[in-house]
Parts: structure tokens; sequence; C-alpha cells
């Protein structure tokens, strides 16, 4: 059996596995089936190459798998599971840069076999190169690291026409057939500022939906460097995740009611909170006894999670208070925005490892209109999904975004760590309102205190 | 042949994508764009075979770059989808 039938057998598994796993990935019941497969077409993947023809350089291979995988290997292991979205921006980055890399060698070898293949690994190349700078540039953001959003004067203006200068200068790359070293230096420099310079004003709360986007982007380099290396699984696996990825970011992009030339052209800058106009009132306190009392002799009671929630890992208590609640007669529903947490379905998952029974967990649309009836509404460590502005403000720099709509509710209680402005960065009036009243403290412990004095008026 | 071949090709395979995303609950977005993003990282293959087959110093210290964060992209991406999907593990008690 020749080296050859070897690889292009395999790699047609693997095309297989990596369709299948993503297939399986689409379903909560098949999920984690579905990584093993796509894990199991990777090693079948990079085993199978070291066969192939004419190859040397094995030692720096090996190094820099060693060095590479396993820097990244633990790094995912390690970190939390609240800073996950930044690790897929830094992984899926470095994808886009090593197709990058792949059109670079190309470039230095000058030998490209006509136009076409040129002007695809020129594409990747400044696709791939724009996902990296721009995946560096939102990791640094999450992480915290960047703390700032940078928006140029005339931002828009600066994007079209660096966009346009890069364009041109790929065209003449393909159409000179031999482009000078120089030139494809430019090009490559160019294609990096690029993606860092139209991430940079992007606030956090937009972040998932850029990191999908650029990750459909090194999808789409990685398919167009497989056509230039005349390679199947790069080919296969790159356009169907570039597909799936463009897919992906318009679901999530309309899951935040957020359309994607407004996250790119109209970012919330999160900057604009120093209007924070029209709050007025001051942040009133209440204790664990009076939120118990307020709960335990309403007639219905909308419980909203948010991201503290989940840092406090209180959803166990959560549920445990919900079912005291309803013991006592009343009518407990959980409302969930789409974007609650960090991640969209977020606030789902955890419910659901706490055992709230599907029915009870209730859709932004489906829960808005029972707002106005509900006597408390229990918002547990969430902040802009329940923040007026998004609906009265125009200033403001999420106007326009769904929320919840727990302002219109009887009373409000907030369980919060302090009291600090959200992940955005916003002021929320919300808070200062006058049927407000808020309970400090983790979410974990808060939710106990106010267990316990349930359970101390009931008896 | 050869270019349309390569034609076909893309187009099935974008349909192919677009086909296995649709109709996906919210709460796999960020699993599912996880689990893509590990798939992209095959692009270690095509890094694999620019290292081995580069000749002079320039084409090796680029491919050395390509290999490294490649390796990064699939190794990162399956641990982190991994651990992410284990979340869909129903605790057997409430705790």
């Amino acid at each position: 059996m020749s080296a050859k039938f070897l690889i292009d057998t395999s790699y047609f598994i693997v095309s297989m596995l990596f369709i299948l796993g993503l297939k399986s990935m689409s379903s909560p019941v098949t999920a984690r089936r579905g990584i093993v497969w796509a894990g199991l077409g990777m090693v079948l993947a990079t085993m199978v190459t070291f066969a192939w023809p004419g190859m040397g350089n094995f030692a720096l291979m090996v190094i820099a798998l060693v060095v590479g995988g396993g820097a990244a290997w633990w790094s995912g292991k390690v970190v939390k599971m609240t800073d996950m979205p930044q690790m897929v921006a830094i992984y899926n980055g470095m994808g886009g840069g090593a197709a990058a890399a792949i059109a670079a060698v190309e470039f230095a070898k000058g030998d490209m076999h006509g136009m076409v293949v040129t002007a695809l690994a020129a594409l990747g190349a400044l696709i791939g190169a724009v996902s990296f700078s721009g995946s560096c540039i939102a990791f640094a953001k999450l992480q915290g690291i960047m703390k700032k959003t940078f928006r140029l004067p005339a931002q828009n203006a600066v994007n079209v026409i660096l966009s346009a200068i890069t364009l041109l200068m790929g065209t003449v790359i393909v159409l000179s057939g031999h482009p000078t070293a120089l030139l494809l230096v430019m090009f490559f420099m160019l294609a990096l500022a690029l993606g860092a310079i139209i991430t940079m004003p992007i606030g956090g709360a937009d972040m998932p939906v850029v990191i999908s986007l650029f990750n459909a982007f090194t999808g789409l380099a990685v398919g167009f460097e497989g056509f230039v290396l005349a390679n199947p699984a790069l080919i296969i696996a790159g356009i169907v995740v570039g597909a799936a990825g463009s897919l992906l970011t318009q679901l999530m992009a309309k899951a935040m009611n957020r359309s994607l030339t407004n996250i790119l052209f109209n970012p919330i800058t999160g900057e604009a909170q120093g209007s924070g106009a029209g709050i007025i009132g001051t942040m009133k306190e209440v204790t664990a006894l009076d939120a118990a009392a307020m709960m335990r002799y309403a007639h219905k009671v909308l419980i909203v999670p948010g991201y503290g929630m989940a840092v406090a890992q209180a959803q166990h208590k959560v549920w445990e208070m919900a079912k005291l609640l309803e013991e006592a007669g009343v009518e407990v529903k959980f409302a969930i925005h789409p974007v609650a947490g960090r991640m969209p379905g977020h606030m789902n998952v955890l419910l659901a490892e706490a055992g709230v029974p599907y029915d009870k967990i209730y859709d932004l649309e489906e829960i808005n209109a029972e707002f106005p009836q509900a006597d408390v509404v229990l918002v547990i460590g969430a902040n802009d999904v329940v923040n007026p502005a998004a609906r009265i403000d125009k200033s403001s720099p999420i106007y326009g975004m769904p929320i919840l709509n727990a302002d219109q509710a009887q009373n409000v209680i907030v369980i919060k760590r302090g009291k600090g402005a959200g992940y955005s960065g916003i002021e929320n009036s919300l808070f200062y309102a006058e049927n407000t009243h808020l309970l400090y403290g983790n979410a974990q412990q808060a939710v106990n205190e106010v267990i316990r004095n349930i359970k101390e008026i009931s008896s | 042949m050869e270019s349309f071949a390569a034609l076909y090709i893309f187009m099935l395979a974008a349909f192919t994508g677009y086909v296995v995303i649709s109709r996906v609950p919210v709460i796999l977005h960020t699993p599912l764009m996880s689990g893509s993003n590990f798939v992209h990282g095959v692009v270690l293959v095509g890094a694999m075979v620019q290292l081995g087959l580069a000749t002079t110093p320039l084409e090796q210290t680029i491919g050395f770059i390509g290999v490294m964060l490649g390796a990064a992209n699939a190794a990162g991406g399956y641990v982190v989808t991994e651990r992410m999907l284990a979340m869909f593990k129903r605790e057997k008690s409430g705790k």
C-alpha cells in the first residue's frame, strides 16, 4: 500500500468524522460523542501526515507540535469556565495565523501554479491574518488586558479605505505573478493591521458574535489554503466550518437582536456610560428576611438569573428556594434572556444541571408580557439584560437590545455582589428605581439566607 | 475539469456546513462555535506539509510558526470544547 493511498484514504475518513462530529454537536444528547469523533479525526489526520512523501524537518515539526499543542492543551485545562470565550478566540486566531503562514511559505517558494491558485492563497492569507490579529484583540479585551475601547475618528471610513488598499495590493500580487518581497511583507502587515483596527472599537457584549465571525473567517482561510495545497482534509473541514460559522454568527446576532453590520460598524463602546442621565434615586438595601417575606406572600415570582448566579454556582440553591416558594402556593417562573451570562444558553445549561424542569424556564418573548403581573422579580446577578435604558434611553450604547422588563413588576429584588456597573460598564437605572431593593452578597450565600428565612416564616 | 471539481467540492462542503448547523438550539451555540473552531484546527496538517517540504531557513521559520499555531488551535480547541460539553452531563444528585 503506497503512502499516497494511505493518506488519501485517511483524509477521506477524517473528513467524514469531522462532518459527523459537527452534526452530533448540534444536539444536546449527542454533543459529547461529537467532539470525541472529531478528535479522533484530528489524531488520524496528524499521524498519517508524517507519511507524506518527500518530507523532511521532522525534528522541527515535532518540536512545534509539542510546544504549540502542549501549551494550548495546558492553558485550556486550567482556564476557569467563565474565561472560556476568550480562549476560543485565541485558539481560533492561531488557526487563522497558521493559514496565513501556509500562504506565506507558498509565496516564499515563489512557484505558484497559475493565477487562480495565487488568488486563493492571497485571499486565504488576508482572511487568516485578519482573523489572527482580530482574535488577539478580542482575547485581550475579554481577558481584561485591554480595558478601553479605541475608536478612531471616522472609524468606518478608515475601515473601508484600509480594506480597499489591502485588496488592491492583493490584486497586484496576483496579477504580477512574481511579487517582490517588499510587496508581500506590506500585504501581510496591512492585513494584520486591518483585523486589529476593525476589532478595537467593539465592546465586550458583542464579542461572542465577533469571535464567531472570526471563527468562520478562519474556516474559509483554511479551506482556501486547502485548495492551494490540494489537500482535501483542509478543503472540506475549512469550507464546512466557514459555512457553519457564518450561519452560527447570524443566529447569535439574531438572538441578541443586533445585525452584523450594526456590530461591526456601530459598536457598543461602553464609553457612552458617562451619560447615565436620568438616573434618580438611591440604591435601597433590603435584608434577607424582608426579601423572604416579600416572596413568600407573593402570588407570582419571576426569577431572572445572570452571570452572578453562574459565578457563585448558586443554581442548586435557587431551585431549592423556588421549590419552597411553590410549596407555599407561590407561582414561580424562570425568565431567561438569550445572552444572560457570558455565552448564549449559559443559564439554561446551569438550571438544567440543578434539575429545574424545562416547563418552568421561559424565553424573553414568552415571559415579557407577564412582568407587570408579577409581585416580585428576583434578579440574581444579572444587569445589562434588565437595564431599562435599552428601551428608553436613545443615547445608551445598548439602546435597542431587547431586555426583560423587570422594571414593570410591582417589586424588584436584586441580588448583587457590589455597587459596580455590569459587564458592559453601563449604569443601570433599575437599581435606583423606587420599587427596587438590593440584597448585597454572593448569590449562593444570599439565596441560602433567603431560604432559611422562608423556612422560619413558614414554620 | 480539475478546477470544476474544486468548485463542486466547495459548493457541497458549504451546503453541508449550512445544513449541519441549521435548527440548533441556542444552548449549543457556544459549544458549536468552539467545536467548529477545533475542526478548522486541521490547518495543522497543511502547515506540517509546508514545514516538511521547506528548504530555505525562511520557509522553515514560517512553517515552524505555522505548525505551532495550528497545533495550538487543534489542542486548545479540543480541550475547551470537551470541557464545555461536559456541562451537559447531568449531575446524579442535586447536591
